[in-house]
């Protein structure tokens, strides 16, 4: 029989009385959507390239729905039971409360099982995590949008912002570049974002086809088709690694300030909330401080791109 | 906090009582190593016999009481009872869907005694609170061990290669429920929980008089002394910055296996990975947490295949970042609190003592005035 006088009492953890317990509110909200994710029906899914789909996910539960507000940059963990979770940005307007729209590239073992559901499957999301592109702060300016490939993706999230807020910009340019004309994404709105928003568009792949108008060349030629005002200008950036080393150096020759100038970095990451430690970069978190920073942080970041 | 004395065989009953009664571990010799030292490792005990008091360090750290090697987060159910389900929603209505799957998450943690950390163990503890408990995302699975475990700690004689003096992590005040320092026949007892007090009331202990006190600073300063391995830590937090390219990284990188055994026996590297994975029936499934090594060649690769730190240097380099620099969310606080595992424990030969000199040399060696910095006396 033990002896009571020296049982050691068991302490519950409650999972409400946890996130309650924080002396932040802000807080509040972090630590109650991080363990468990919200459960998310796959309602249509939109094959982009052979290698890119659309994902159109609505949060079942209405009150978790209302919870879930996010800012243009800001990613998410999309978990596919059984499989595992990938951080992916959000590429769908912040304003959109019903669906979100993620665009998935097959690269992984998470993505490749992600390729074979079919609408009315049900995920998981948590988050949304990380910093976002600081999009009051641009208004008044003239914007910039440089995307490369799947760098799309994550500007698709500030550029319907823009869009609906169109007043609030100045001239607003899109800048696109891709390999092959055939892994330009997004095309059936490229007319939309031109015609009705008055967005600049301007796109250029590597290898031109021969049904392929448009020009054939790096990304950085052109910048030659477009004037920027350097004093009036913020710049988003995002594309593989090699791009942002380009792009960012010509624009920071170019006289951008460097606070004006953003970038959204990627990194392999397992938790999105700062424990895993597997997205530092020098010694910051992608996660938490990023996925969006600002050119000079990344200049002083070590090994960032 | 309270200070009690207690002689050295109540104390033994005092331990036996709390070993009988709750799940404990405690230091036992499970081998001995090619040079015949014994090798100490922290197992379940049944009795206070079966601790041995006088252990010098054990081979794993206590975090994998709090952060196990593999730690099932949550479960998926794919076929869940009827009484689980979700009441069905107006979107479900319509398409006819039915709900997929259930998630079920316990904190659960038996509460547990651990006997015998060192207080660098403690403050390893401590630099874990900071990171996981006071950070952003605070993590209730690791709240849930932490505050079910009673930690009983004791110091000791520093070993000859240990450098906690020079991370100033040789005392400790906080993160133990009660705390031991050895003066002869006697124990002086810190005791720095309510639950540890009551306990200790069954037992006879007395107010700890002047000679106590002085045995106590004299006992302290023997260990103080007693460190023959130090690191000069000044300023290495920028050193660090400053030798990001520096070929010292690459110098030790070239020894290094890639095994990751200094982040496992580690007391304070907590980074992860996380596995999903079915069960053989396919009716579940569990996400799984298990500890992970920057030194693993797979760390940062990211899916396409890019490895953000694709040589051994910059994996090492990575490593001593974050254990001497820190990074943010432990408000840029140095994790390593030199208890020198990690330079045991490797295989081929690095220890942090020699790679941070080696760093520090190749800094000063730029300087026309070199100053004479204890570390290299």
């Amino acid at each position: 029989m033990p002896d009571l006088r020296f049982v050691i009492p068991r302490q519950e953890i409650n999972r409400e009385a946890f996130a309650s317990s924080s002396p932040d509110f802000n807080r509040r909200s972090e630590m109650m959507n991080t363990d468990r994710g919200f459960k998310c029906r796959v309602t249509n899914i939109i094959r982009l390239t052979e290698l890119e789909k659309l994902f159109q996910l609505r949060i079942v539960e209405p009150s978790e729905r209302a919870l879930f507000r996010f800012k243009p940059g800001q990613f998410l963990m999309l978990e596919l039971p059984g499989y595992g979770d990938v951080p992916i940005s959000i590429s769908s307007s912040s304003t959109n409360h019903e669906f979100l729209e993620l665009c998935i590239r097959k690269a992984g073992h998470v993505t490749s099982a992600l390729f074979n559901i079919e609408a009315g499957a049900s995920v998981a999301i948590r988050g949304p995590f990380g910093s976002s592109f600081p999009m009051d702060e641009m208004a008044g300016n003239h914007v910039l949008l440089v995307a490369g490939g799947l760098g799309i993706a994550p500007l698709r999230a500030p550029l319907f912002w823009i869009n609906e807020h169109r007043d609030r910009f100045l001239d607003v340019n899109l800048l696109y570049g891709a390999k092959e004309p055939s892994q330009l994404l997004f095309t059936w709105q490229f007319e939309e974002w031109e015609m009705i928003n008055h967005i600049g568009l301007h796109t250029i792949v590597e290898h031109g086809d021969a049904e392929w108008k448009g020009k054939n060349g790096m990304i950085t030629d052109l910048f030659n088709d477009i004037s920027i005002d350097v004093q009036k200008s913020y710049a988003i950036v995002c594309g593989p690694p090699i791009m942002f080393k380009f792009v960012c150096s010509y624009l920071d020759k170019l006289g951008i300030p460097m606070n004006r100038m953003f970038v959204s970095l990627e990194r392999r990451m397992h938790c999105g909330m700062g424990k895993c430690c597997r997205c530092m970069v020098g010694s910051t978190f992608t996660c938490i401080d990023g996925p969006v920073f600002d050119y000079w942080s990344v200049m002083n970041l070590k090994e960032a791109i | 906090m309270i200070y009690k004395v207690i002689s050295k065989k109540e104390f033994r009953a005092f331990v036996d009582a709390l070993v009988s009664n709750n799940r404990s571990y405690g230091p036992q010799q499970v081998e001995t190593d090619r040079n015949g030292n014994p090798v100490y490792q922290f197992k379940p005990v049944q009795s206070v016999d079966d601790i041995a008091f006088d252990y010098t360090a054990t081979a794993s750290s206590a975090k994998h009481f709090f952060l196990p090697f593999r730690e099932e987060l949550s479960r998926f159910s794919f076929e869940p009872a009827e009484s689980d389900r979700l009441p069905h929603t107006d979107l479900e209505l319509v398409h006819g869907m039915e709900n997929g799957w259930i998630q079920k998450i316990n904190y659960d943690a038996e509460p547990v005694v651990l006997i015998g950390l060192r207080p660098c163990d403690i403050s390893a503890l401590n630099i874990l609170d900071d990171v996981l408990l006071n950070g952003h995302f605070p993590s209730p699975y690791y709240l849930a061990k932490r505050k079910n475990t009673f930690v009983i700690g004791m110091d000791h004689l520093p070993l000859p290669d240990c450098f906690c003096k020079s991370m100033n992590h040789h005392t400790v005040t906080t993160g133990f429920n009660l705390f031991c320092s050895d003066i002869g026949d006697h124990y002086y007892l810190s005791i720095n929980s309510s639950k540890a007090f009551n306990f200790l009331k069954e037992f006879e202990s007395r107010d700890p008089n002047d000679d106590d006190n002085c045995l106590l600073v004299e006992r302290r300063k023997m260990i103080q002394n007693g460190f023959t391995t130090e690191i000069d830590v000044t300023a290495l937090p920028t050193i660090l910055d400053i030798e990001f390219d520096s070929p010292v990284w690459e110098k030790w990188g070239n020894k290094c296996l890639n095994c990751g055994t200094c982040a496992m026996v580690c007391p304070s590297c907590y980074c992860y990975s996380l596995t999903e994975s079915f069960d053989t029936s396919l009716k579940g499934a569990k996400r799984e947490k298990q500890l992970y090594s920057c030194n693993l060649v797979d760390f940062a690769v990211v899916a396409g295949g890019h490895n953000f730190r694709p040589k051994n240097g910059d994996r090492l380099k990575y490593r001593y970042y974050h254990q001497h620099r820190g990074f943010a969310e432990n408000g840029n606080q140095q994790i390593c609190v030199g208890c020198n595992r990690c330079g045991r424990a490797c295989l081929s030969g690095i220890n942090p003592k020699d790679v941070i000199n080696d760093l520090r040399m190749e800094k000063e060696s730029c300087l026309t005035c070199v100053s004479s910095s204890p570390g290299r006396r």
